[in-house]
């Protein structure tokens, strides 16, 4: 298992790897709101919030169709499947290292690009926090669409229309937690669900990830 | 240690292919499959090991006991011969990859970035893969698409070692490997067109 991992963060690493292209899209529209909305910050402040959640779901989209395709290509998904490693576990991993080279980058820009959008100080904790908690389900969810497509050439289109929807209570309770912390309020509640949502997929998507797998190989 | 099947009928696309076929294979021996191109030898390998169900009848082999090998070697191009071999050991579990680059005269390119081997240099790393897995049975599809001729020996050699020590092969190839092996064609069992397909059902297959 640790295998896996490590060989998918040296293939996301090297050229050609597709690490640092989340990062960059979600940099573009960070910095292309501010000239799109005109120079109003009161206007920025209520709404960067949501856009810097926007940001950060599109940008995690971007990569997802690499997820499997890749492995797919080349065959390396058939010889996986015949070795020791259950089917749940390889999904499971292929997802985490999604995280850990899309997600978690924008985790730690987030604040960064806050400043470009001028989100209030006291919004910062509950975005990072909020991210933190949220990126993780759009790896899994994203992994699922993944596999869902997997045999399909070019089946980055069917695979956004897929995610998208599976994507939305995410992004509202994302979104709102960002939001309340940068009015200054409360955001226990949006933070839990987000949770309950992330932990919710990790423990179950995997399985159904795997299942459509295994029928996608034959 | 056998590898058994027993009246398996295989599908392709919900269609079956290939119907009523058996046999058994010792430790040591080894069944070379003969037959026309789109016979369903793909669909029959593929079956075996695992990767898709049988429509009918029942494969008897110790579980994990298969490696598969096919015309896509599951190589990463940006990683070196070594990293995409030591991967793999990895994944099955044995650590040692010395003896797999040795068998297929891979330790002069053993730092290379796979995206920088011909293709018959690909093949070799392929096929060193399954020395790494440690499994007794080998399942391989046209193992020997574009090795030349001492490649070609190269692998007769390892198959040769595998069977030697106990191991299973079951091969579909066309050229003539030399080693000791039963043909099996597999022509006779293919199955009777259970209908008769349209071009726009076609598209769907």
């Amino acid at each position: 298992m640790k295998a896996l991992l490590i060989r998918d963060l040296q293939l996301a690493m090297r050229a050609g790897g597709g690490f640092g292209l989340g990062l960059a899209f979600f940099l573009i529209v960070t910095a292309l709101v501010p000239f799109g909305v005109g120079p109003q910050s009161a206007l920025l402040s209520t709404i960067a919030p949501g856009i810097l959640w926007l940001g950060a779901l599109l940008a995690c989209l971007l990569s997802l169709d690499r997820i499997l395709a890749l492995d797919w290509e080349d065959g390396t998904l058939d010889l996986l499947a015949c070795a020791p490693l259950p089917m749940e576990a390889t999904v499971s991993i292929k997802a985490f290292a999604h995280w850990l080279t899309t997600g978690l980058p924008l985790v730690i820009a987030a604040p960064l690009f806050g400043l470009l959008l001028n989100l209030p100080s006291a919004g910062y904790i509950p975005l990072v926090l909020s991210l933190l908690l949220g990126t993780p389900a759009l790896s899994v969810i994203g992994t699922f669409g993944a596999a869902l497509t997997v045999g399909i050439k070019r089946g980055g289109l069917l695979l956004s229309l897929l995610v998208l929807p599976l994507y939305v209570p995410t992004l509202i309770y994302g979104a709102e937690a960002a939001r309340r912390g940068a009015e200054g309020l409360s955001s226990t509640t949006p933070l839990m669900m987000l949770a309950g949502i992330t932990f919710g997929t990790i423990a179950l998507l995997p399985f159904a990830s795997a299942a459509v797998l295994r029928v996608n190989i034959r | 240690m056998q590898l058994g099947v027993h009246t398996l009928s295989v599908a392709r696309g919900g269609i079956a292919v290939l119907e009523g076929l058996s046999f058994t294979i010792k430790a040591g021996g080894c069944l070379i499959l003969r037959g026309p191109n789109g016979i369903g030898k793909t669909t029959l390998l593929r079956t075996i090991s695992g990767l898709q169900p049988a429509l009918d009848g029942t494969i008897e082999a110790v579980e994990d006991s298969i490696a598969y090998a096919a015309h896509s070697d599951g190589i990463k191009q940006v990683l070196t011969v070594r990293e995409n071999l030591a991967f793999w050991a990895e994944v099955f579990g044995t650590r040692d990859i010395a003896p797999a680059l040795n068998a297929f005269a891979l330790e002069p390119l053993a730092d290379r970035p796979a995206g920088a081997l011909s293709a018959g240099q690909k093949r070799r790393l392929g096929l060193a893969r399954l020395l790494v897995t440690g499994r007794p049975i080998w399942v391989l599809d046209e193992p020997t698409v574009s090795l030349d001729v001492d490649a070609v020996a190269m692998f007769a050699g390892a198959i040769h070692a595998h069977l030697a020590s106990g191991g299973i092969a079951l091969i579909a190839t066309h050229i003539d490997l030399g080693l000791e092996a039963e043909i099996l064609d597999v022509t006779p069992f293919k199955a009777l067109a259970p209908l008769a397909l349209d071009d726009a059902m076609e598209g769907f297959l």
